[in-house]
């Protein structure tokens, strides 16, 4: 399989010129975000040089308190990649965990299980997060508990149906009878066996979770200064569009290649894994 | 059936390895209804009874869905009975929790038809050996290691293969890593759930061969499901006919081949095919109207009957015993 899998994974990137594009900017922006330390401008500076139009030495030009704005970008980035990635990790793993568990032992369980889904889906996200964001104090750690605890539900029933088609294949019978228990066969037998659902499930989440926190973040409902975000960057371009609108550009644009490239890489796996 | 109790009380504990008592297993009936308060029933297996002896094959036979499967995975209770008895090696096994089963469990192997879904294509062949090793903790790593390497040599392929993955292999050779892993924790029952129905002609000898041989070697008791009759023949020591979750016919393998009685038996014998076309084995060849339908009373196979009588809708026959150890669920052996 795995032969197999490497062929039809370079053969999917092969035909779909835009996920190598996507790929690539995925890397530089994690590499940026995890060398952050090594860009030499500190983001957090102030300077007299306000609002400079990007220059030679500020190439992305400077915010309303002077600070660099290429700093503030590669930092924003960390922030919202961590973000991302971690929301995706926890979203990720409730929604493989409650999934399987509900696919698998069946039963009552599948239905109480399966109803709380349906109670989630059916609430609009965003109102939530706004709520929760009045009891909860702003802040990363925060941003990632509530969209990792609000986005679970798709992968959740994904991984559901696919664990309902896999607990009749004779290999997890034979585990069964053989005397393993049901949560031992589900991370032994199902779990390994969808992984490829997962992972192109988990990589269109984590563009969901940036664009959430960016929402969040918008809204000055996420991060907090002077923490940056790129969703919070763009709150703070809101009043300047006309004056320098590249404040907002620059956030903007980040943003929206990042969701781009996640969604294209996902495109990709999902062909490669399930080619129907 | 008070012949037939009769017949399994008579017989000591000792002798038989796995004693089925009145089994019946329901499931619950799809519906499209939203709520239901008396859900539907059907009975994939019927009150069935019969006893597999210490180091004998015994056959389940039956067209699909006649609930020789089920039976199977009820013995190794992957289905819970609704009602009746299973006796493992004495104990009664039909009630215990799953950790009091384990012990059993050590006991009891399968293997299973579909040789491209019994294997977990995430696993290499010497993890899908060790499996049950491990879940009995058995041995150490390094053992289970070594015991797998000795087992992939006794079903007849290498010690590199270890290290596969099962898409590598063809239906025969993943059959044989299937056996393989049944060997591995030593056990005195296996059940062979069409081990042999999804592999072509030349291979399933084989197979039979190999699974014969081991049984000789390691005094195994097999039970043998199978809707193909010619192979049955060969490797069964005592046969059970089936027909929708009911035992028709029962006797030892050369009294129903030899002397087949239930019309239901003959008409599956009758539809053999025989390599040469002036032989039949059956004076008459059983006209078949091949539809499975039950109305709810009487002979499970009465519709389908060409003697059926209007007793034969009405009332379940009990089983005649025509000879010795062969009994006949059907009027016309009414004694």
């Amino acid at each position: 399989m795995n032969e197999n899998l490497k062929k039809n994974l370079i053969i999917g990137f092969k035909t779909n010129k835009l996920a190598i594009v996507g790929l690539v900017l995925i890397a530089i922006f994690s590499l940026a975000a995890i060398l952050a330390p090594l860009y030499p401008v500190d983001p957090n500076q102030i300077s007299l040089d306000r609002e400079l139009f990007p220059c030679a030495a500020h190439p992305f030009g400077t915010d309303d308190m002077g600070r660099d704005y290429l700093a503030r970008c590669i930092y924003g980035g960390r922030t919202s990649l961590l973000i991302g990635f971690m929301a995706m990790i926890l979203s990720t793993a409730i929604g493989v965990l409650i999934g399987s568990i509900s696919g698998f032992i069946g039963g009552w369980v599948d239905v109480v299980l399966m109803r709380i889904v349906d109670a989630l889906m059916s609430l609009p996200t965003f109102l939530i997060m706004v709520v929760m964001n009045a009891y909860l104090s702003a802040g990363v750690k925060n941003v990632i508990l509530i969209i990792g605890f609000l986005t679970w539900m798709s992968i959740a029933r994904i991984v559901r149906g696919e664990t309902l088609s896999l607990k009749e294949r004779e290999y997890v019978v034979y585990s069964r009878i053989s005397g393993e228990s049901r949560f031992k066969v589900i991370f032994k037998h199902i779990i390994p066996n969808i992984m490829p659902t997962i992972i192109v499930s988990a990589t269109i989440n984590v563009a969901q979770a940036i664009l959430m926190e960016s929402a969040l973040s918008f809204f000055g409902l996420g991060i907090i200064p002077p923490t940056s975000s790129w969703g919070s960057m763009l709150n703070s371009a809101q009043g300047k569009l006309m004056t320098s609108p590249y404040l907002a550009i620059f956030p903007g644009i980040l943003i929206l290649l990042t969701v781009i490239s996640f969604n294209y890489l996902g495109e990709v796996l999902r062909k490669v894994y399930e080619p129907k | 059936m008070s012949d037939w109790n009769k017949n399994t009380s008579g017989t000591a504990q000792s002798d038989n390895l796995i004693e089925v008592k009145d089994l019946v297993v329901r499931f619950r009936q799809k519906s499209s209804k939203l709520f239901e308060l008396k859900p539907a029933y059907f009975s994939a297996v019927d009150h069935v009874n019969f006893q597999v002896k210490r180091g004998e094959t015994y056959g389940l036979v039956g067209e699909s869905g006649s609930g020789k499967s089920t039976v199977g995975k009820a013995i190794l209770r992957y289905h819970n009975p609704d009602s009746g008895n299973i006796f493992f090696d004495g104990t009664d096994i039909t009630h215990l929790s799953e950790k009091e089963l384990l012990p059993h469990r050590k006991k009891m192997q399968s293997v299973f038809q579909d040789p491209y879904s019994s294997l977990d294509p995430s696993m290499t062949v010497s993890e899908i050996i060790c499996e049950p090793m491990e879940i009995h903790q058995l041995y150490t790593k390094k053992e289970r290691k070594e015991r797998a390497a000795e087992l992939i040599e006794t079903v007849g392929l290498t010690r590199k293969d270890l290290l596969k993955y099962p898409h590598e292999f063809s239906g025969g050779q993943r059959q044989r890593i299937s056996i393989a892993r049944a060997l591995s924790i030593h056990p005195e029952f296996i059940l062979c759930d069409e081990p042999i129905s999804a592999l072509d002609v030349s291979l399933q000898a084989q197979i039979v061969n190999m699974l014969e041989e081991l049984q000789d070697r390691l005094g195994l008791t097999y039970l043998f499901i199978s809707h193909q009759l010619q192979v049955v023949q060969k490797i069964c020591d005592h046969l059970g006919v089936m027909y929708l979750g009911q035992l028709l016919e029962t006797g030892s393998s050369e009294a129903i081949y030899g002397n087949p009685q239930h019309p239901y038996t003959r008409m599956l014998l009758s539809s053999m095919l025989e390599p040469d076309p002036d032989v039949h084995s059956l004076d008459a060849i059983i006209p078949d109207t091949g539809v499975q339908t039950y109305s709810g009373v009487g002979c499970k196979f009465a519709n389908r009957c060409p003697y059926a009588k209007e007793r034969c809708r009405m009332e379940i026959p009990s089983y005649y015993e025509t000879e010795e150890e062969h009994q006949v669920a059907c009027f016309l052996y009414e004694k």
